[in-house]
């Protein structure tokens, strides 16, 4: 086992000096070539759509190509410079996610009418990429971002409650609008809650761990260390309740569990975490309208078509993955938009399972495990339990948010909405999650060598 | 901390082999269901995403394909819509399929498996193959012949090649164009409500779907239990039937249409051409049930799996009666009825010397580019009766046209049998009689007759008087008569 205690250890000291005559590989050029095929694949993608649609290589492919490799050149550049050591695939996969994203949300505007959502996806790509790039350079150590630990959770605080004073969009209140811009704050909230609980759990494991009473095989913490916990459960509770935003107090609870299960190791957590999971989502499940039906509609996706009343958005989903089959009907040949509304956000999913088949998802899902993967391999590296709590909860978020927004839209787990990661329509979620991958990034390449750098000192357990 | 963060790894994994799991169920195990859910569009949409396969009349196309440029891309379009209706029924993007456009529906919209040039390549490709055509027996003289012949009129028209089974032509009237129907507009609903509430019924065919009492046409089916049964010597041989005719068991009395009294005792020849009631009444007694049943059978009467290939209505004759009910039901009344297809075949089967060819309205289905998918064989459906019984049936029926009642189909250098029928219609035959005629052709070079045709009228506007199979049916046999010769001596 790898201790945390760092590198006050005589043999981690002896091990540390012993690195330098071993030259840890960087790894920048396989980094070079993966976004290089990264970006050939978004563009072969974007052309395979024109030629699938209309017989004809769409107009803007040279500039979406461009537009594409420059922003990833850009973010390699700024990874180059100043994370020489961070692990090779977490930026080409981010790139091929967004350019596959990008792909399937033009696809689908070719089929409605006067709708520009994949220029705009690409405007919130470049700020995404921007973010990336500006947090590559400019945050020296994902240490400092402990000392931010209460104010990312003030912060949090405000962001989630903030939409509850702005009108529900499709049933949801979880928007805010500013001018012509609509932000989902819940998202931004998810790496700050994320920074919090990992400095809180870093801070107070041990107490966590080894004090309370104990009743039968549980051991219960004291309510000091533990009242934060039933804090952020009832406030996730209370953001779905107001909000009707079952997706992401699902989320929040989810990372929560996880992260306190890493950070004590006890399975009692999880066991407690289950029963007040189950306990909120039976209760919200049943007495939430908005819940509710959506429960409903998960126990009988057919429900409606049996009444009458035509498919149901989940169903038209199911219809879109069957139809795709093990290897989909090819980009542009499929009819995911008859889906309807939320084809391009929540149900983007289903258009890739139509067109790409099961197959294409496969693979898709298999980058995003990968991405969990290389961010929880940065926290097994690494030796600050900060460090280590932020690289599993950042990945936990990802994982956990493919899990539940996949789910819903394949029939497995009640439908919430929630966006797919890079892929789906919407800035909030796409900036996000481009500011995750920049901030394991910058942990993988603390993990993988890099020194501390001046400034920031080591923290004691 | 490692041991648990290598836990929690593990738990993510589990979340993937979920998912891929499920996708797996959705994509592959459940895929079919999903596909074949009602409000699922996809397989509606794929199937009108090309031109339909066309279905040909002697090689030239009787339907066309247009393209609307809407979700439903190409609509069905007809040629010839109102004469063919009975053969190609319709392909509506709202209503479904029937008939041809149905029973072929596969080869038509390019699923069947048999165009693929290497099927199990399509299932994976989803390559979707362009619909084929489906060849036709009908004969476009025929059919435009038994259409003009029947007119404004209500009615229906089967004609059969008696020696292959070929139908050669189906025609039912009043009719309707299917092409007004085969969109999804409000044109076409409006269209499919004004079909569906008219009295007149256009989209019922009347050949193959509507069944009419045949009346004394049903007397070549008690004539041919007769000969079979050796029930008379011969035909030339008096029967002893009084006249009137009391039927067996009730003082009812069974009367023919002319009052003289040369009914009695008559001969099987005689009655023939007289048409007359208490003579077959009385010899149908005479064979008995069973012999009766097992020859109306034998013709196709009870089949209910008859299909040509969309399926022809049941023609039905009771299998338990009493003997007054079998008197009836032997001269085509009581519950006996029959449709057009059926009567042809009664005549088919006479014509092709006892030997009833399975009746089929498509010769074969060819790819696009016309390479042969299938073909439909000439097979027998039922060696009806002897060949000598046939041979004396035949004489029978042309002495009909000779000098019985069925003269107004009499062609001249042509060999005519035929047999006219005016079935009772309604409780005490309140209702407009039917009028009806099946009848034989052969021309001189033949060796064998070439067309059986069945024609029913039932028309309300005629004057009752003139309704009568000799009347009103015989002419438009004869017209379709004369066209099947002429087109196949020409």
């Amino acid at each position: 086992m790898t201790g945390s205690t760092g590198s006050s250890g005589p043999v981690a000291t002896a091990a540390t000096s012993a690195v330098p005559a071993v030259r840890v590989p960087r790894r920048r050029g396989t980094e070079l070539v993966l976004i290089v095929l990264a970006v050939l694949l978004s563009v072969y993608g974007y052309c395979d759509v024109g030629l699938a649609r209309n017989g004809t290589v769409p107009p803007g492919a040279a500039g979406y190509g461009a537009g594409l490799g420059v922003l990833a050149l850009l973010a390699h550049c700024a990874v180059r410079f100043r994370a020489p050591y961070a692990d090779p695939l977490l930026l080409p996969i981010a790139v091929l996610l967004n350019g596959l994203g990008l792909v399937l949300i033009y696809r689908l505007d070719l089929e409605t009418p006067d709708s520009d959502a994949a220029p705009t996806q690409l405007v919130w790509s470049t700020l995404g990429v921007g973010l990336f790039i500006v947090f590559v350079l400019f945050l020296r150590h994902h240490r400092v971002l402990q000392r931010y630990a209460y104010l990312s959770v003030v912060a949090a605080l405000v962001l989630m409650i903030l939409p509850i004073f702005f009108p529900a969009v499709n049933g949801a209140r979880i928007w805010i609008q500013i001018g012509g811009f609509s932000i989902q704050p819940g998202e931004f909230a998810k790496i700050l809650l994320a920074i919090f609980f990992a400095s809180y759990l870093a801070a107070n494991r041990n107490a966590l761990r080894y004090t309370g009473k104990k009743v039968w095989r549980f051991q219960f913490p004291t309510m000091r260390v533990f009242a934060p916990i039933l804090v952020i459960w009832l406030l996730s509770v209370g953001v779905l309740v107001l909000e009707t935003d079952l997706g992401t107090s699902l989320l929040f609870f989810g990372l929560f569990i996880v992260m306190l299960y890493v950070a004590t190791g006890r399975g009692s957590w999880i066991a407690i975490g289950l029963v007040l999971a189950a306990a909120g989502a039976v209760f919200v499940g049943s007495f939430e309208p908005h819940v509710h039906s959506r429960v409903q509609d998960w126990l009988n996706p057919f429900a409606s078509i049996e009444a009458g009343l035509g498919a149901s958005q989940l169903a038209q989903s199911l219809f879109a993955f069957a139809w795709g089959g093990m290897l989909g009907t090819g980009l542009g040949m499929g009819h995911s938009i008859l889906i309807g509304f939320a084809a391009k956000s929540d149900f983007i999913l289903a258009t890739a399972g139509e067109e790409l088949g099961l197959a294409g998802l496969t693979a898709i899902f298999l980058l995003y495990a990968l991405l969990v993967e290389r961010g929880y391999r940065a926290g097994l590296a690494l030796r600050d339990p900060f460090g280590r709590l932020l690289a599993v909860g950042l990945a936990s978020i990802v994982a956990l948010q493919v899990f539940v927004i996949a789910g819903g839209v394949m029939g497995l787990i009640p439908l919430t909405g929630m966006a797919m990661p890079f892929l789906a329509q919407g800035g909030s979620s796409l900036v996000t999650n481009w500011v995750i991958v920049a901030i394991l990034v910058r942990i993988s390449d603390s993990a993988r060598g890099a020194m501390l750098p001046e400034g920031v000192q080591e923290a004691g357990p | 901390m490692t041991k648990y963060i290598r836990r929690a790894s593990v738990f993510c994994f589990v979340l993937l082999v979920a998912l891929l799991l499920n996708a797996a169920r959705v994509q592959v195990f459940e895929a079919q269901s999903l596909d074949d859910n009602s409000a699922n569009r996809r397989e509606t949409i794929q199937r009108y995403d090309q031109p339909r396969g066309n279905i040909l009349v002697q090689g030239k196309p009787i339907t066309g394909s247009r393209n609307t440029g809407e979700t439903y891309k190409y609509e069905r379009t007809y040629k010839n819509g109102p004469l063919y209706a009975p053969v190609t029924g319709y392909a509506s993007q709202t209503y479904g399929t029937t008939f041809v456009e149905s029973a072929e529906d596969d080869v038509l919209s390019g699923t069947d498996a048999m165009l693929s040039t290497v099927p199990f390549w399509n299932e994976i490709s989803r390559f979707q193959n362009p619909g084929g055509n489906v060849e036709t027996t009908i004969d476009a003289g025929a059919q435009q012949a038994a259409y003009d012949g029947l007119g404004g009129k209500k009615g229906a028209v089967a004609a059969i090649d008696p020696s292959t089974g070929k139908i050669l032509a189906l025609v039912s009237t009043p009719s309707y164009d299917p092409g007004n129907i085969a969109g999804t507009g409000q044109s076409d609903v409006n269209a499919w409500n004004s079909l569906n509430g008219s009295s007149s019924r256009p989209m019922l065919n009347r050949a193959i779907r509507e069944t009419y009492p045949p009346g004394s046409t049903f007397k070549v089916v008690t004539a041919a239990a007769v000969l079979e049964n050796g029930i008379v010597d011969g035909t030339g041989t008096a029967t002893d039937t009084p006249s009137p005719y009391t039927l067996p068991g009730t003082t009812t009395q069974l009367t023919n249409e002319s009052s003289s009294d040369a009914c009695e005792n008559a001969t099987l020849e005689y009655a023939m051409a007289a048409s007359c009631n208490t003579v077959f009444a009385n010899l149908g007694v005479k064979v008995g049930l069973s012999g009766m049943v097992k020859m109306a059978q034998n013709f196709g009467f009870n089949d209910t799996k008859m299909r040509i290939p969309m399926t022809a209505a049941k023609s039905n004759f009771d299998t338990d009666m009493d003997k007054a009910q079998l008197a009836l039901s032997s001269i085509g009344q009581f519950d006996t009825s029959a449709t057009p297809l059926q009567m042809a075949m009664v005549s088919a089967a006479v014509a092709n010397g006892g030997t009833l060819m399975q009746p089929h309205l498509v010769e074969k289905t060819t790819k696009k580019n016309g390479t042969t998918v299938s073909t439909t064989d000439n097979k027998s459906y039922q060696q009806v009766m002897s060949a000598y019984t046939a041979t004396q049936l035949q004489q029978l029926m042309v002495d009909v046209v000779e000098k019985g009642t069925g003269t107004n189909a009499r062609i001249p250098g042509m060999t005519v049998g035929g047999k006219t029928g005016t079935a009772q219609n309604g409780v005490n035959n309140e209702g407009v009689p039917y009028a009806w005629f099946i009848s034989y052709a052969q021309g001189p070079d033949a060796s064998t007759p070439q067309v059986a045709v069945a024609v029913v009228v039932e028309d309300a506007s005629a004057n009752r008087a003139d309704i009568s199979g000799g009347g009103s049916a015989a002419p438009i046999a004869r017209s379709v008569m004369e066209a099947v010769l002429g087109s196949s001596r020409g």
